[in-house]
């Protein structure tokens, strides 16, 4: 219980502590560390293997035959559908795939918490307005929701981060809300409160750190489910056509009869790297949501 | 008395998420990007006299309120509109493709609730133990699988490399069976790997749900009591512990229809499964607008109404509820 305290009003050193050591037992549980290691693992192939093993999207082949070719000396996993290197294809397509999982839950994450700071602690009908919109957004099919928004919007990798960023901050916005209801009835929230401390100030210095360790947990898991929007979109054919993510190779493989030809060379690896990546970050995540949780923690 | 107070305010509820989401629905296709006429224009190309005279067609001479007022008025009366891509009334292809997709969804579901909920129960049961931590451990990597690469690779196992089963469509196509039954199972051999890939990639929360909730119910004291009391442990668990665990399993069922509906996009579309989510497939590559919004709008509408259900259903196996 004292190593993973999140709620109280602790100073700020007391608070890096504390994330420190949450960190630590994360660290410590077998399901936390292989998250760490596969999260490592894909960040390094993502920041330095496109500088080792730059992709060319114009290297296409010159001939028939240096399409769809099975893995060799030259091109370590094969050739694409216009002969293009596959292993430098994926580790172009993991910057590309983890550059929106985060920039996306970056949005869904702040619009999450505000909404769900001001629906906890505004009392009154506007809290009421925001959970109701939040509700809303909850219900909704995600999926169909991003292909309607990105069918009508435009088909850019902006567009594409918006886009999923927009859909999936309800979830955070309920769990932030949940806290806050129940800090803003402690006595130091009183404390300050009769000290004269504004609304804004209450809510924006007294409240909001107590529930950020809670969000930390909540944003891995969305980061997670981002990335999985993304390449499922992209699949989908409604990825950004000028940049290659592991969703738009998989489209071409798919669309391009790569796997009735038997490419498994195509169709491995930027799957794999999928979930490596969406495992890595729910398996953190999962760890950090069992320390970090109030209701989980006895367990 | 509380029982119809309840049901009459979650009626209310849902009757305003569901003009909620056709409000939400109109803004999207008719005011946000440009109207109906912007949208056909991109998908191909028009004139401005061409333009003019579907606006009429359309009604998109008519001030705003008004034409919120038509939309809503033609929802009602089931007239979504006509595909640019079939020539054809869109309800009348929905009414065509939804069974295929109900058909699809149904054996996956059962199965993933049953599979799902019992190895979360034994899981729970040997809480700790290596068979748990197993459990959890593979329902994570479940969890974490795209569902249209999944399918993409059962593809490749089962039918580019062994040949084992159809990977396509619902049934064989040309073929000519001796007797019904024939085609009965035609179309099952059809539906195990589009099956098969829904349960791997929706079981693992199913899994986890059912063994975080039963853990907590199992250090509830009336768990104690029972213990206490002499039942055989095999009576504390199903009837003590899994009885009062269903509750967020319940809850977590209605989410899943709106899982299950992502879900039965990609299947479909990666096994040419003609239903709703290839539908929606292709009405996207084709940007068949009016065919896209009625899709989302149909999607939005199942996932309101089987939530309202599961509330229902909460209803009835809560007695906290129940009585309040």
């Amino acid at each position: 219980m004292s190593a993973a305290t999140t709620i109280g009003p602790e100073q700020d050193r007391g608070r890096a502590a504390a994330a420190r050591a949450n960190l630590a037992l994360a660290w410590a549980d077998p399901i936390g560390r292989a998250g760490f290691i596969l999260l490592a693992f894909t960040f390094l192939l993502a920041v330095v293997g496109p500088i080792v093993f730059p992709f060319d999207p114009k290297a296409v082949g010159k001939t028939a035959a240096d399409i769809l070719r099975p893995p060799s000396g030259v091109h370590w996993l094969g050739t694409d559908e216009l002969g293009r290197d596959v292993f430098r294809e994926t580790l172009a397509g993991a910057q590309v795939s983890l550059l929106v999982g985060l920039l996306a839950t970056a949005i869904s994450m702040l619009a999450g918490t505000a909404v769900g700071l001001a629906a906890g602690y505004s009392r009154g009908r506007f809290g009421g307005v925001m959970m109701r919109i939040t509700d809303f957004f909850l219900v909704l099919p995600t999926l169909p929701l991003i292909i309607a928004l990105a069918a009508v919007v435009g088909q850019s990798l902006g567009v594409i981060i918006v886009v999923i960023g927009v859909t999936s901050w309800a979830s955070t916005a309920r769990i932030v809300r949940s806290q806050v209801l129940s800090l803003r009835e402690r006595v130091f929230v009183e404390r300050v409160r009769a000290l004269g401390a504004t609304d804004l100030r209450i809510a924006m210095v007294h409240i909001l750190p107590n529930v950020l360790p809670l969000i930390f947990a909540n944003t891995v898991l969305v980061i997670a489910g981002s990335i999985l929007a993304e390449a499922t979109l992209a699949f989908l054919g409604l990825g950004d056509p000028l940049h290659t993510s592991w969703g738009t190779m998989l489209h071409s493989a798919f669309t391009n009869g790569a796997i009735s030809r038997g490419a498994w060379w195509y169709l491995l690896p930027p799957g794999l790297g999928i979930v490596i990546v969406v495992l890595g970050f729910t398996l953190v995540g999962y760890t950090l949501d069992r320390i970090l949780n109030p209701r989980l923690r006895s367990r | 008395m509380g029982r119809v107070r309840y049901l009459g305010a979650k009626v209310a509820q849902v009757l305003m998420t569901l003009l909620a989401v056709a409000t939400f629905n109109f803004l999207l296709f008719h005011v946000l990007p440009g109207d109906p006429i912007r949208l056909q224009a991109r998908a191909g190309r028009l004139q401005p006299e061409d333009i003019a005279r579907l606006k009429e067609l359309y009604g998109l001479d008519l001030p705003l309120p008004q034409q919120y007022l038509v939309y809503l008025r033609d929802l009602v009366t089931g007239d979504l509109g006509t595909s640019f891509t079939f020539k054809k009334p869109v309800a009348e292809i929905l009414a065509e493709r939804i069974v295929n997709t109900v058909e699809l969804l149904f054996l996956a579901t059962v199965l993933v609730l049953v599979i799902g909920v019992m190895a979360g129960v034994l899981a729970a049961a040997r809480r700790g133990t290596r068979s748990d931590a197993a459990t959890v451990a593979v329902s994570l990597i479940f969890w974490s699988l795209p569902t249209f690469w999944t399918g993409l690779v059962l593809i490749f196992i089962a039918g580019v490399w062994l040949h084992l089963l159809p990977i396509s469509g619902m049934t064989t196509p040309g073929a000519h069976f001796a007797s019904p039954l024939a085609g009965f199972v035609d179309l099952l051999r059809h539906l195990v790997l589009p099956t098969i890939t829904l349960i791997l990639v929706d079981i693992g929360q199913f899994v986890l749900i059912t063994r975080s909730s039963l853990v907590d119910v199992m250090t509830e004291d009336f768990i104690l009591t029972a213990r206490a009391k002499g039942l055989s442990p095999r009576t504390v668990l199903w009837r003590h512990g899994v009885r009062n665990a269903m509750l967020p399993v319940v809850t977590a069922s209605g989410l899943y229809v709106a899982l299950v509906i992502g879900g039965a996009i990609q299947v479909e579309t990666v096994f040419s499964w003609p239903g709703m989510g290839s539908l929606i497939y292709d009405a996207v590559m084709r940007r068949d607008y009016p065919l896209i919004e009625a899709s989302f709008l149909l999607f939005a509408v199942t996932v309101i109404l089987v939530n309202f259900l599961s509330d229902l259903l909460y209803m009835v196996i809560d007695p906290r509820v129940r009585n309040a």
